[in-house]
């Protein structure tokens, strides 16, 4: 049986807030518009206008109400239109959720969800198109998720909404429409998967490639063109961005004794970055070749559909950087900046 | 100690801002007015030994003091009761006693110790006190309107009739998403009422320099609001009943309290370079919310003179007893770094500064 990941988001929207009173949904066009990409769709009329609440266009307003309706012991889940937008409403997620348990001394939990789409859409330009990963993924107090397939989305909301902590859900515009095989028990609707958690996705002995979100698929991609060359690439879906699974990452490492990171973020402080300096902390005398950084361009994004191309990863990128790793790559020449 | 009924007139009659305002008559009794005296004694007592262990360098960062506000502390806790909510910003201290939080915990958290009321990890800007409704002591200007309002909303959602108080300065009054939530608590009649303290000042910066419009109570536009002697606690006091019986029935108010505050913003401030000393010595002669009270109970022939000072030197005596008692507390264990970062931690590995020196499991 196949899934869309966004009917597997909506189930697990719809799932929860039937299982428990006190998760709501709030956000602009969560509601009579059915969803600005209808993850939302059908919820208004089956919960009504109380727990499906249509906002203005307000972000630091509706996610500071989102907060403080958290600290009271509801479960919002606050819906971003894009995760651009939640840059209005950054105070509210970092200094408002994530650290008030802690200067509460455990007083003021916030089991909030800050879902929505993240990263690069296709020809949205500079402002709608940034991954936000790396940034929520700094901050001590928040776990922040990234689902790839469908039974990831469904086992990782699931377990944001029932989490007692705030959740910064990742999700991809690009990946919403498309269909991933499900299993019975992902079904199910007491299917939750584990949050700080990674999953191999396809088992390799050659080199580790690690990714979340659409660049799982990307990675996933690159491995088949890798095996056809005698390459055996381990793919390890990261799920979870923070906590980040560094044991499954060094295990991985320690198997294969190269590393290639992918990620469609900025290169400067990014997730790949993170996931680097842990292996070389925890793993350096494993690893038989430097690690391999595959991101996006360190520039704002392009609209011009040649230059957008440049400025997120591509399968090939993902794969001449793991046959570098695996010192089969031809002596490749940097491209000339011509600025 | 009499329960019996005392009518008083408000020093002056409230100004609404579309709606009624409530009658000038305030019910008051000899007893309650000997509590406003006695908890208004000790914050009072409470800030100006504050003060004193902040100069000692025991008291840490920052510290921003109440003395002078305690009538709109006294006032709301005099009308409202512990299911209904309090927020405020970092000026905190006192509102967490008028919720009964108690003053060795204070002094406790002030200093950074282990029986602090948030376990020496919050300071002064972040005191709380959850099971009496009290929702902190936030430290980011503005950001605790939204957050009260969202609390509003869960008293809503959950149907209970009760109502959340979002305290803010005439500072704050400026931020954008103060707008932006009371837009929505009035879309969807939430039970909020926003109480603007204007102290006049937010930090330096006179509140004609910063507001065009300076009338706090008629910012909401839309939303009803009402100007009170935020120094005459009985004035508070009817002005909160009358704004939680408004906000139920028909959603958020706005209250702007006309107070000041005798210390400067915070302890690096002198709090007189944008202000005259005389201006300062003439609020307390004329203003001062204490002996506004003082003065009240004395012309009821309440107790004497000599019996006011009396419990006033009790209450210097009480706060003194707290502060040492507070300096025996120890300093938190180092373990509790990393405790409370999240609720469940799954026992992932979290790192002190050198990760191979310290690293432990995630609670």
């Amino acid at each position: 049986k196949e899934m869309t990941v966004r009917d597997a988001l909506n189930s697990a929207l719809d799932e929860e807030m039937s299982a428990d009173p006190k998760v709501f949904i709030m956000g602009e066009e969560v509601g009579e518009y059915q969803g600005a990409y209808k993850i939302s769709k059908g919820l208004l009329d089956k919960y009504g206008p109380e727990r499906v609440i249509d906002t203005p266009i307000t972000e630091a307003g509706f996610t500071g109400i989102g907060v403080g309706a958290a600290y009271y012991g509801l479960k919002p889940i606050v819906e971003f239109m894009t995760f651009n937008f939640s840059m209005q409403a950054i105070d509210h997620i970092i200094n408002s959720a994530a650290k008030s348990n802690y200067m509460s001394a455990g007083q003021i939990s916030v089991p909030i969800v800050f879902r929505g789409p993240n990263g690069a859409a296709a020809g949205v330009g500079a402002q709608h198109s940034q991954c936000y990963a790396a940034w929520y993924g700094a901050c001590p107090g928040l776990k922040v998720l990234a689902p790839y397939s469908s039974e990831d989305a469904r086992g990782l909301l699931k377990a944001a909404i029932r989490d007692p902590d705030p959740v910064v859900f990742l999700e991809n515009e690009l990946l919403y429409g498309e269909s991933f095989p499900v299993s019975a028990e992902s079904l199910d609707s007491s299917f939750c998967l584990p949050i700080g958690k990674a999953k191999i996705e396809r088992e390799g002995k050659d080199v580790t490639i690690t990714a979340f979100s659409k660049m799982v698929g990307y990675a996933l991609k690159a491995a088949e063109i890798l095996a056809k060359e005698g390459i055996s690439a381990e793919v390890i879906n990261l799920r979870s961005i923070r906590p980040l699974d560094r044991p499954a990452i060094n295990a991985s490492v320690r198997k294969t004794n190269r590393l290639v990171t992918v990620e469609e973020g900025f290169p400067q402080h990014g997730v790949g970055a993170e996931i680097s300096a842990s292996v070389v902390e925890e793993s350096f005398e494993y690893l038989d070749a430097p690690v391999e950084r595959i991101s996006g361009a360190d520039v704002p994004m392009p609209y011009a559909a040649n230059l957008e191309r440049m400025a997120v990863p591509q399968v090939e990128d993902i794969v001449r950087a793991a046959k570098r790793a695996c010192y089969r790559a031809a002596k490749s020449v940097p491209m000339a900046a011509t600025a | 100690l009499s329960s019996d009924t005392i009518t008083v007139e408000t020093s002056i009659p409230f100004t609404g801002h579309n709606i009624d305002p409530p009658s000038r008559t305030v019910e008051t009794s000899a007893n309650e007015l000997m509590t406003f005296f006695k908890d208004m004694a000790e914050m009072r007592r409470m800030e100006i030994a504050a003060d004193s262990l902040y100069k000692a360098k025991l008291i840490r960062g920052f510290c921003h003091l109440y003395d002078g506000q305690e009538a709109v502390a006294i006032g709301m806790e005099a009308a409202i009761t512990k299911k209904d909510c309090i927020i405020t910003a970092y000026r905190d201290h006192c509102l967490f006693l008028g919720r009964g939080g108690g003053l060795y915990e204070s002094f406790a958290e002030l200093m950074g110790r282990k029986n602090g009321c948030s376990k020496g990890k919050g300071g002064s800007m972040h005191f709380y006190k959850k099971e009496s409704g009290f929702y902190g002591g936030h430290g980011i200007v503005g950001a605790q309107v939204p957050l009260g309002i969202g609390l509003a909303f869960a008293q809503k959602y959950s149907k209970e009739e009760h109502v959340t108080f979002a305290m803010y300065g005439d500072g704050a009054a400026n931020q954008g998403q103060l707008f932006e939530a009371l837009n929505m608590a009035a879309l969807w009649d939430l039970p909020a009422i926003l109480v603007c303290e204007n102290n006049h000042y937010g930090m330096g910066t006179a509140e004609w320099r910063a507001a065009k419009s300076p009338a706090y109570y008629k910012r909401g536009d839309y939303v009803p609001g009402l100007k009170v002697d935020g120094m005459d606690a009985l004035a508070v006091k009817q002005a909160c009943k009358f704004a939680k019986e408004h906000a139920l029935k028909n959603g958020p108010i706005i209250l702007e309290m006309d107070t000041y505050r005798y210390h400067g913003h915070s302890m690096s401030d002198p709090g007189s370079t944008y202000r005259t000393r005389d201006e300062i010595s003439g609020v307390r002669q004329e203003r001062d919310p204490i002996e506004r009270i003082r003065k009240l109970i004395l012309a009821h022939d309440i107790a004497t003179e000599k019996e006011l000072k009396d419990i006033e030197k009790e209450k210097r005596k009480v706060v003194d007893e707290a502060i040492a008692k507070a300096k025996e507390s120890p300093m938190p264990d180092p373990s509790e770094l990393f405790t409370n970062v999240y609720v469940k931690g799954f026992g992932v590995e979290a790192f002190g500064a050198d990760r191979k020196e310290v690293r432990t499991t995630l609670p």
